[in-house]
């Protein structure tokens, strides 16, 4: 796993999202996910076009964004909500939020730790920043689908629980 | 059968209601939060049945479960949620659901969860 900056990249916080998003989009939009090489990410430009964020808080802090090309997004959309949506309408992000939050929501059952999903939030247009909840480094995952490409860009670390 | 589907994703309201339709009889009433769920069972109730997101805004799932079991210890609840920890499905039940369904989910799986769920609460009483 790459590092940066001393912060470790922690496995046991990464592993689960490809799980994740692998049984989230083959359950719920029978798309398969094929997940490439992570890098180590320092700019706060999303990867794409439209974003879902997800913050955790607990003995995880941190956000995961899941940035997808306008193109992949709406054929994903389509696939989950079973009908085609208007990109950028409030149903189309109603979709994309439910999508990142089953993404997040079953990635943290497999950190072993007890941590708390915040509600989704959706960002969209050309050059959105996202202000990252944690200073643990930014993890890229590239991921690859019938439907086209999306990343998710995971920014955790676990914090020791309180005595 | 009145069935309430609580969820703050409209998306997911509507995938569960298709779901719903391979039921007969059914008559389904939404809510997109606990709150809003609190006002439609005190309106419209009571329901037969209500699936209950864990994860939403002004009022979550759990707080909802807990607020209608105060005087309500028999309408059958089943949680529909990513929520998936052991913790969680523990706390869940203590609370007063009848059953635990976990996101992301088959239609099938979801539909053998309700008729359990109805099936337990039917024989129950
Ligand atoms: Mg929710």
């Amino acid at each position: 796993m790459p590092e940066t900056q001393g912060n470790k990249v922690n496995p046991k916080l990464i592993v689960p999202f490809v799980k994740s998003a692998q049984d989230v989009f083959s359950t719920m939009a029978a798309t398969k996910v094929t997940v490439g090489k992570p890098t180590i990410k320092k700019d706060p430009m999303p990867s794409y076009d439209i974003s879902g964020i997800v913050g955790f808080s607990g003995e995880v802090v941190g956000s995961i964004v899941v940035s997808f090309h306008e193109q992949t997004s709406v054929k994903l959309v389509e696939a989950f909500a079973g009908e085609a949506l208007e990109y950028g309408s409030n149903d189309f992000i109603d979709a994309l939020g439910e999508l990142c939050n089953m993404v997040a929501g079953a990635a943290k059952k497999d950190f072993g730790l007890d941590a708390s999903i915040s509600i989704p939030s959706v960002i969209t247009g050309a050059n959105h920043r996202v202000a990252r909840m944690s200073d643990a480094p930014c993890l890229v995952i590239p991921c690859t689908t019938a439907a086209g490409e999306f990343a998710m860009e995971i920014s955790v670390k676990q914090v020791s629980p309180a005595v | 059968m009145k069935i309430l589907l609580i969820d703050d994703s409209r998306t997911m309201r509507n995938i569960q209601k298709k779901v719903l339709s391979a039921m007969d009889n059914v008559e389904i009433s939404e809510a997109a939060d606990g709150l809003e769920a609190l006002a439609a069972v005190g309106e419209q109730g009571p329901f037969d049945l209500m699936l209950v997101d864990w994860n939403m805004p002004n009022m979550d799932g759990f707080t909802f479960v807990t607020k209608i079991r105060e005087n309500d210890k028999t309408t059958p609840m089943i949680m529909v949620t990513t929520e998936a920890e052991k913790s969680r499905v523990l706390e869940a039940l203590k609370a007063g659901v009848n059953n635990y369904a976990v996101k992301p989910f088959t239609p099938d799986a979801l539909l053998e969860k309700i008729r359990q769920t109805l099936e337990k609460a039917g024989a129950g009483g």
